[in-house]
């Protein structure tokens, strides 16, 4: 998902006889699913699992402008143009709603942007991949945000009152998002040979990338049990990735297009799909900086970063000035 | 072609060539607040451009759409101010190139709401309250950065000093631009110009940059004499699907 | 690295009438560009009729553990609310 394989404290739930009582009347109110607030109490290994996981989500938020933002410039139509901007925005727009959320956890938007530039903190898997075609358009708005949204929407009623804020306002942000991919789509398999052609081939290559995005199963993982117990993760990989596939396969169908896997067969017994599992290896290259974009990816935030800083002096420099100024007529 | 028809493409270039170049920050602005305000003034320029060229499209009455005129037609038949197609640049000289733009956009656009043209005053007045919160930020901008650190404020100077010479052309007017405006349907273009001077000169003054002396003026973007370079790099990129897939539908 | 921007929060009044509302925060060199920033940031879908920004530091919250006695005490003035008193549906609109 936009936050993959975030770490907790590693050592899986606490039992119940072990914990302080401040810890017992922490865990008891996540239990009611009464909100957790900056100023209340938390255990330190909470407030650092969600600096991990909001960070990491808001990093792929500015991230993930990238790769779309590769195609403003060439939408085809003056409507086009107009609906990808809007979307990138809103992108840059969520990463900063998250960037707050993580900033009344104790840590600064700045530091959180350093761990990314330095490639310490991580974003998610997907957007090292690469945009080619005005199709791959269609296929990352209805791919890729429609399994973003399987994540989004459980997380509106996290533990942590701003997180779930900010996804609340998100999600309501986001719900053109995946439409729109759609909608070109449906525009290319309506279209000529060549854009049949084109919105096929960005499905065979987006659709592995997009299960990657829930992460490998975490069945046995200390770190998602942890998680879920603090309510900052709410379903497992495995049910998520299950649910877009369920979504996904006759959203493909209505399409015409076909999803590049020979497994892909409803199993009535379980009332969803059999599907291919991902190429794992693929995901932890990925993972590790080893995808197609990885070093693109962040040489463009850096230099963006690098080359603003004077931008962010003077301006600050100038309010300051301004602020001086102020005083000294008073 | 017809003194509306001109004057139309004369206003939608602007806004396509402009606003394209806005949005190509998106993604790599200096800090996301700045990256999302300068999304909101491209899509403000691309909704302006649809008026505009889907007016133009109506007059022209051959059957074309705003998207014909804006993907098919090559460097030649554009008609925007030359200072619009200029690179972006590092920032300063994205909102210093804005703010001059912006600062001469909302004088003409309310002149325009007084069009002998119902349609252009009806674009004029949607565009004018865009235009004008456009001006507001890129002139608190360029004051903030003029008067900011000894780097920011050495980098505005050296945009007004390259983008300086491309704002004469919006003053002079050639033999439609006098048609226009004997119709109605446009200001006489120098009856702006002390204004604009004037906004300019307090603006650079609060600033505390220098503007350059020399009174030359580049010219030839709106009326398709001739453009600078830059401009068929950017069409090349724009145009691309279209050109590449004629007729298709996206 | 340089210094970084002060957090501003947002409270925008919406279409409603409603009072002014917390939205979220930003960051912002002065309180002007919080304002105009607000209004890019938080307004992008007509939301907002009326921009309030305030830097972060200058807000005083109340303190979680003081929930007892600052908020419970008004628990027991049910006679606050309207549906406290049962009136007949005869007197009409009340």
């Amino acid at each position: 998902m936009y936050a993959q394989m975030v770490k907790s404290t590693g050592e899986g739930v606490k039992a119940r006889a072990d914990m302080s009582p401040e810890e017992a009347a922490f865990q008891d109110k996540i239990d009611a699913d009464i909100k957790i607030e900056p100023k209340d109490w938390m255990p330190e290994g909470y407030r650092k699992t969600l600096i991990r996981q909001i960070g990491q989500h808001a990093h792929s938020e500015i991230v993930g402008q990238l790769p779309e933002g590769n195609w403003i410039t060439r939408a085809p139509t003056l409507e086009r143009k107009a609906i990808l901007l809007a979307k990138v925005q809103d992108e840059a727009g969520h990463g900063l709603y998250l960037y707050c959320a993580a900033e009344t956890l104790g840590v600064s938007r700045d530091e959180l942007t350093k761990d990314l530039l330095s490639g310490r903190m991580k974003y998610s898997s997907i957007f090292n991949y690469p945009t080619l075609t005005w199709a791959d358009m269609g296929a990352v708005g209805w791919l890729v945000d429609g399994a973003a949204i399987m994540n989004q929407v459980p997380l509106q009623r996290t533990s942590y009152g701003p997180y779930s804020r900010a996804m609340i306002r998100i999600c309501k942000e986001e719900s053109f998002h995946q439409r729109q991919g759609f909608h070109i789509m449906m525009k290319m398999v309506e279209g000529s040979e060549a854009q049949k052609k084109m919105a096929q081939d960005a499905l065979n290559r987006f659709w592995y990338p997009s299960l990657m995005m829930f992460g490998p199963s975490d069945k046995d993982s200390v770190h998602s049990a942890q998680s879920l117990a603090w309510k900052i993760k709410m379903d497992s990989n495995d049910e998520l990735r299950q649910k877009f596939v369920d979504q996904t396969a006759p959203q493909a169908k209505l399409l015409g297009l076909t999803i590049p896997d020979e497994n892909l067969a409803w199993n009535e017994e379980k009332g969803g799909y059999d599907f291919s599992e991902p190429d794992w290896g693929e995901f932890f290259d990925v993972v590790k900086g080893n995808g197609p974009c990885n070093t693109d990816r962040l040489a463009a935030r850096n230099k963006a970063w690098d080359d603003g800083a004077w931008v962010r002096d003077g301006l600050l420099a100038h309010a300051e000035k301004r602020a001086a100024r102020k005083t000294a007529a008073e | 072609m017809s003194a509306l028809y001109e004057f139309c493409l004369r206003m939608g270039d602007s806004t396509l060539v402009l606003g394209h170049r806005v949005s190509e920050w998106c993604g790599l602005a200096p800090v996301l607040e700045e990256d999302i305000a300068l999304a909101n003034t491209a899509l403000d320029l691309i909704g302006q451009t649809q008026l505009w060229l889907g007016l133009a499209a109506e007059v022209e009455g051959s059957g074309k759409t705003a998207d014909d005129l804006a993907f098919l037609r090559d460097v030649w038949d554009f008609r925007n101010a030359l200072l619009c197609e200029l690179p972006n640049g590092d920032f300063g000289q994205t909102l210093m190139r804005q703010y001059l733009f912006d600062e001469w956009h909302l004088g003409m656009l309310k002149a325009l709401q007084g069009s002998s043209d119902d349609r252009v005053s009806a674009i004029a007045d949607k565009a004018v309250k865009e235009a004008s919160y456009h001006l507001e930020r890129s002139r608190d901008t360029v004051i903030g950065l003029g008067d900011g650190t000894e780097e920011s404020h050495a980098r505005m100077q050296a945009a007004l000093d390259y983008l300086y010479p491309y704002v004469g052309e919006f003053f002079i007017a050639d033999a439609l631009d006098d048609a226009a405006a004997k119709e109605g349907i446009a200001p006489e273009l120098n009856s702006l110009k002390a204004g604009y001077d004037a906004a300019i000169a307090a603006t650079m003054n609060a600033a505390t940059l220098t503007l350059p002396e020399s009174k030359f003026a580049h010219k030839g973007g709106r009326t398709g004499r001739t453009h600078t370079e830059h401009l068929g790099h950017m069409l090349t990129n724009m145009q691309w699907l279209q050109r590449a897939y004629p007729g298709a539908s996206w | 690295m340089s210094k970084e921007w002060p957090l501003w929060e947002v409270f925008i009044r919406g279409q409603h009438g409603l009072s002014h509302r917390h939205v979220g925060s930003l960051h912002a060199p002065d309180a002007e560009m919080a304002v105009k920033n607000a209004r890019d940031v938080y307004t992008r879908r007509n939301e907002g009729q009326s921009i309030w920004v305030v830097e972060a530091r200058h807000v005083t919250a109340s303190n979680p553990s003081d929930k007892g006695p600052m908020y419970e005490p008004s628990e027991s003035k049910v006679y606050r609310h309207p549906t406290f008193f049962d009136i007949p549906d005869d007197a009409g609109a009340m």
